[in-house]
């Protein structure tokens, strides 16, 4: 961090610039985990959806229509307090006080709740955009149904699914900053604390709202060279 | 579990307050954003690059980043620097308006939603059949009358669909208002009574039914609306066929 706090970035934020580079990393580290736990949660929610088991339906449409009628805030609320007295109830029935919930792990799974929820759709869109044949061919030269999922399904998804899967992976780099209300030190936090330890507000949350929009810009092409490559042989360009 | 909290008159004092602030900022925020989106999608298709790459910036930075950042970008960091302003704080009139947190969370709120509909609007203008514009001006209608006329309507109808997301997107998003101080939404009053009685769950839960329900109401509500504003998409009922008279020997 010495060769950082100098010069421009020193005058700028006054010796707590730093702050933001930590918050930056606990932002897309937090992002990042929910995105890969929400995926597989999405992909899970669209098979519980498209089974023929009345029971998986029922689920999966359950977990949809909470994710999508609940805000995020108050899911944040009720599962960080619900789990802090459930988890410390059953800590100190095994004989361990003040357990400490981790704010990060809190963060992390209400986060990849929401994020499964809108891939649930995404996904369920995309295997529907499957056409049904391949897989019955699939089927017919012997495949197993989990061999059949991954070598015909699975890489066609993702040309269905990105487009969706992008919007959602912004929406859940913006909704990281809602975890600041529960204190987790992510760059939402570290910029108003920043900006009020300095009294240079406007200064240190303009600076994270350019740092999310530098993701979002890295991200937007990221997703653009996934597509490209999902539809390489479909698409030429 | 404190069950007594769901029938105390006091609970429901304060989600009848909260929802009374919810529903005045939303339908303020939902209002004034909307109109102020239609000079922005606008621009955002204009010809001259001059009045184009503004919009563009414009909607690229409240789209990009989070509602709870330009938030706090409009309190703390412009709410900062007038209360840094000697001619704002020392001054009897203006001071009380620029210290109240309602009307920095309605400038951001309102900021941020109309970044959102122009860009809903601006696909939806897009996708207006060409033919029509053509058939517009083929009629001699100037470019604006066209717009007022064929394109606009035509576009809002378009938009419905998505409008509705963004409309529960919104509702939900009202809840971040009362991070900010004295701002008692229908969350941040029931949050209130939360941190008086501690019990937080009890009050979550509470919050969650009654925002699934909510959430409901309103997207049953513009569902039907988008139904009136566009019959030709009402699926087809299919009129049973009037039983013809069976013809009995006469």
């Amino acid at each position: 961090m010495e060769q950082v706090t100098q010069g421009w970035f020193q005058d700028l934020f006054k010796g707590y610039g730093h702050m933001l580079i930590e918050g930056l990393w606990v932002t897309i580290s937090l992002a990042l985990i929910s995105y890969i736990i929400g995926v597989g949660l999405g992909l899970l929610g669209a098979w519980a959806k498209l089974s023929g088991s009345k029971a998986a339906n029922i689920a999966g449409e359950t977990y949809t229509t909470l994710i999508r009628g609940i805000p995020e805030l108050v899911l944040l609320f009720l599962l960080y307090f619900g789990l802090e007295i459930a988890l410390r109830s059953l800590f100190s029935l095994l004989g361990i006080p003040d357990f400490e919930v981790d704010r990060f792990t809190i963060g992390a799974i209400v986060l990849s709740f929401i994020c499964g929820g809108y891939l649930t759709e995404t996904m369920r869109g995309a295997i529907l955009a499957v056409p049904k044949g391949q897989m019955e061919a699939a089927r017919a030269h012997g495949m197993n149904r989990v061999l059949a999922f991954r070598r015909i399904l699975l890489p066609q998804i993702w040309r269905f699914a990105l487009p969706g899967m992008g919007n959602t992976w912004l929406v859940l780099l913006k909704d990281t900053s809602i975890v600041s209300a529960i204190g987790l030190h992510e760059l939402m936090w570290a910029s108003k604390t920043g900006g009020s330890n300095t009294r240079q507000e406007f200064t240190f949350l303009f600076a994270a709202c350019v740092i999310y929009l530098v993701i979002t810009a890295i991200s937007n092409f990221a997703f653009q060279t996934a597509e490209r490559h999902a539809s390489r042989g479909v698409v030429r360009r | 579990m404190q069950w007594e909290l769901f029938t105390a008159a006091t609970t429901w004092q304060a989600v009848a307050n909260g929802l009374w602030v919810t529903v005045k900022l939303l339908s303020i925020v939902l209002v004034v954003g909307t109109a102020a989106a239609v000079p922005l999608a606008l621009a955002r298709l204009s010809k001259h690059a001059i009045i184009r790459w503004p919009a563009w910036a414009y909607m690229y930075f409240f789209r990009g980043t989070p509602l709870l950042a330009q938030l706090y970008l409009v309190y703390f960091g412009l709410g900062g620097i007038f209360a840094a302003t000697p001619a704002i704080r020392q001054n009897e009139l203006l001071w009380p308006f620029f210290r109240d947190a309602w009307w920095y969370v309605l400038i951001a709120f309102v900021l941020n939603t109309a970044a959102y509909v122009a860009e809903i609007l601006r696909g939806a203008i897009e996708a207006v059949p060409h033919g029509e514009r053509e058939a517009a001006r083929a009629h001699g209608m100037s470019h604006s009358l066209m717009m007022r006329r064929i394109v606009l309507p035509k576009a809002f109808r378009l938009m419905l669909p998505a409008y509705t997301n963004e409309v529960i997107l919104t509702f939900k998003a009202t809840t971040i208002a009362s991070l900010l101080p004295t701002i008692f939404e229908l969350r941040g009053a029931l949050g209130q009574i939360a941190t008086r009685t501690y019990a937080v769950i009890e009050v979550y839960l509470l919050m969650a039914v009654l925002y699934l329900i909510l959430t409901t109401i309103i997207t049953r509500l513009l569902r039907l609306l988008e139904l009136r504003l566009t019959p030709y998409h009402r699926p087809r009922v299919d009129v049973d066929p009037v039983p013809v008279p069976a013809t009995g020997p006469h």
